[in-house]
């Protein structure tokens, strides 16, 4: 059995202390003491002691902070051969600068337009239809009173989130061929049978429709949690002054998980640009590219596919750019109009 | 008290049931279809049009076919592979990671934060980050798969979140016995946030499990393909040719539509059957993480 000794400080909480690592205390306190000083010495010294203090501690972290700077750091520094020609054998440092030729080549392609009039449709009708969807289905959810009944519709419209992109991809392949089960449907209410995946006018339905269907239940979750705060005495107190459930809603509930809404909105809201590839390679064909090509998937062309690495760099970048300028606007946004930001 | 409900109340609620069940029966309906048609008689199934409830007839044809595809089977193996080690290094890393930046007093957290939070919203872009993976000799190899994509920055700091929970009293007590900061890590910190960490491997498992992009990018050696790339050859290119052979022409179409749904029921079987025990700690993590910074 170890004894344990108490010591009490002056503005220090109480301490369980071995006696054998009396020398540990000792080195604590001082350290506290100093910490009065703090102002009086300078940023290297502290520095210093801090480092020397908690070096266990930076070790631990030291493999993170190295694996952030190679696969995270270094891409980013990478990036600059947007304004180089770049060659695999003279390497980022060597290859020939070249300024902004890559972007003006970008701006004049007869691509540059299509590319982003489809990114920005695709998301703009992902954020209009796709956006309330969750927020719609956790409202309704929320007014589930059997809980057996919920759990079951919750466990699966959560299921398609984990299903691979892959597979949702061969799904929906394999349902809009001629043969497939929506055409049977569509068949079976008066049309006609046609590949659907080769229509680009159907495209964006099928794009927009799929994400929907495979996110709507897990995007319900964090609306479920916020609804889930509401104050219940508030209900209580309007119903009692005679306010039905559509004035419940307007009133308390919307209210209520609007900080996370609008949260939610500021996300989306700057990832409008930023659109993943994934699902694009794997849906588009040579008959949908005019609706469905967007600039995620022309960079993967024009970068993995033909290795033209410093042009479709120039690309990703300028859709960082965009990115980041739409994140931090709508932020700015928020921020005046509801006073709720990320930063 | 009870208060008695209103008559457009009670009206209100049985839509409601109504509606959703019709989502959920949209949201299982795909999942079902694809599980009975992967049993049915391929020529009866290719006749057939409209909804299907149960299997036409009754065939594992197509999941012998499926099991006898060497490639699908080296695929499970690369894929499994690729899921231990990386689950492994994941949540090291992780832990790592989250362990430093749950301490208090101590200087250097607070730029090291930054310095991780901005890779959240920059990056370098696809074709630099594969330059960067061609440089460190990443490519033409499964560690590709593996090391780049050790730490999640959003999973880290769930995992902060709940080593932070942690009461400072029980760490103070184990530091001034002299325990140093990887033992309370793996004694203290890590067996305490139990329920976090399953979440952590499944976030990690199921985003393992069902990656393929980087996988077409990186490697080129067929040999090295993990499922879900030999899923995409199978379901999106059609190559069911290697799986068809001793079938008849006219036959073709039908068993390769078969073999197609057997192949998507293989591929996913292992998460779906794992997801509806673990669905709670599936939900934990989408609640810790929305906890604003």
């Amino acid at each position: 059995m170890q004894r344990w000794i108490v010591i009490t400080r002056v503005n220090v909480t109480l301490k369980l202390v071995t006696s054998e690592t009396a020398v540990l205390v000792s080195e604590v306190c001082f350290h506290r003491r100093e910490g009065f000083h703090m102002n009086n010495k300078t940023f290297i010294q502290r520095a210093k002691k801090d480092l020397r203090r908690n070096r266990a501690l930076y070790l631990l972290v030291l493999p993170v902070v190295i694996f952030y700077i190679v696969f995270h750091y270094a891409p980013m520094y990478g990036a600059i051969i947007a304004f180089k020609d770049y060659t695999p054998s003279l390497g980022v440092m060597k290859s020939p600068w070249v300024g902004l030729s890559n972007f003006t080549r970008f701006f004049n392609s007869p691509y540059f337009f299509r590319l982003i009039r489809n990114t920005l449709l695709l998301s703009i009708y992902n954020l209009i239809f796709g956006f309330p969807a969750p927020i719609i289905l956790a409202l309704l959810l929320n007014e589930v009173r059997n809980t057996k009944f919920k759990s079951l519709t919750q466990t699966i419209t959560y299921l398609p989130h984990f299903i691979s992109m892959v597979v949702v991809a061969g799904m929906i392949t394999n349902f809009c061929m001629s043969s497939g089960l929506f055409n049977d449907i569509i068949v079976f209410f008066g049309g006609e049978r046609s590949p659907l995946l080769q229509n680009p006018n159907l495209y964006r339905l099928i794009y927009v429709a799929s994400g929907i269907w495979q996110e709507v239940g897990w995007g319900s979750i964090i609306y479920l949690s916020a609804l889930s705060g509401v104050d219940a005495q508030l209900y209580e107190a309007a119903s009692i002054d005679g306010a039905g459930k559509w004035k419940q809603m307007i009133h308390i509930t919307l209210p209520g998980i609007s900080p996370t809404i609008i949260t939610m909105l500021i996300l989306k809201m700057g990832s409008l640009m930023s659109l993943g590839y994934e699902k694009t390679i794997l849906l588009y064909n040579d008959a949908t590219l005019e609706t469905a090509d967007i600039i995620s998937s022309y960079v993967y062309r024009v970068g993995l596919l033909e290795q033209n690495w410093s042009y479709s760099t120039a690309i990703g970048l300028f859709n960082s750019v965009i990115n980041c300028t739409l994140l931090i606007i709508t932020n700015q946004l928020s921020k005046k109009i509801s006073d709720t930001s990320l930063w | 008290m009870k208060i008695k409900r209103s008559r457009g109340e009670r009206v209100f609620s049985v839509f409601n049931y109504i509606f959703l069940t019709g989502i959920m029966l949209i949201c299982f309906y795909p999942v079902w279809y694809v599980l009975v048609a992967s049993f049915s008689d391929s020529s009866l199934l290719m006749q057939y049009s409209g909804i299907l409830l149960k299997p036409l007839g009754f065939s594992t044809e197509a999941y012998k076919k499926v099991f006898q595809n060497p490639m699908i089977l080296r695929g499970y193996a690369n894929t499994m592979f690729i899921l231990i080690v990386g689950l492994a290094l994941d949540i090291i890393m992780t832990s790592l990671g989250a362990y430093f930046l749950s301490r208090k007093n101590v200087m250097f957290q607070k730029p090291i934060m930054i310095f991780i939070m901005i890779t959240m919203f920059f990056s370098g872009g696809m074709i630099p980050f594969y330059l960067t993976l061609k440089n460190l000799h990443l490519t033409k190899t499964l560690w590709g798969l593996i090391i780049p994509f050790m730490i999640s920055t959003y999973n880290m700091i769930i995992l902060r979140t709940s080593f932070e929970s942690l009461p400072d009293s029980l760490v103070e007590a184990a530091q001034i016995d002299g325990a140093s900061h990887l033992k309370i890590l793996t004694s203290i910190a890590l067996p305490l946030s139990k329920a976090i960490l399953a979440v952590m491997v499944l976030y990690y498992g199921v985003s393992i499990w069902n990656s393929w992009f980087w996988a077409t990018a990186i490697l080129r050696d067929r040999e090295q393909y993990p499922l879900q790339v030999i899923l995409r050859e199978i379901l999106l290119n059609n190559d069911v040719g290697s799986m068809t052979t001793g079938v008849s022409a006219a036959d073709q179409e039908a068993v390769g539509m078969t073999i197609k749904y057997a192949t998507i029921v293989v591929a996913t079987v292992p998460i779906l059957c794992v997801y509806p025990f673990l669905q709670k700690y599936f939900t934990k993590g989408v609640m810790i993480g929305a906890v604003k910074e």
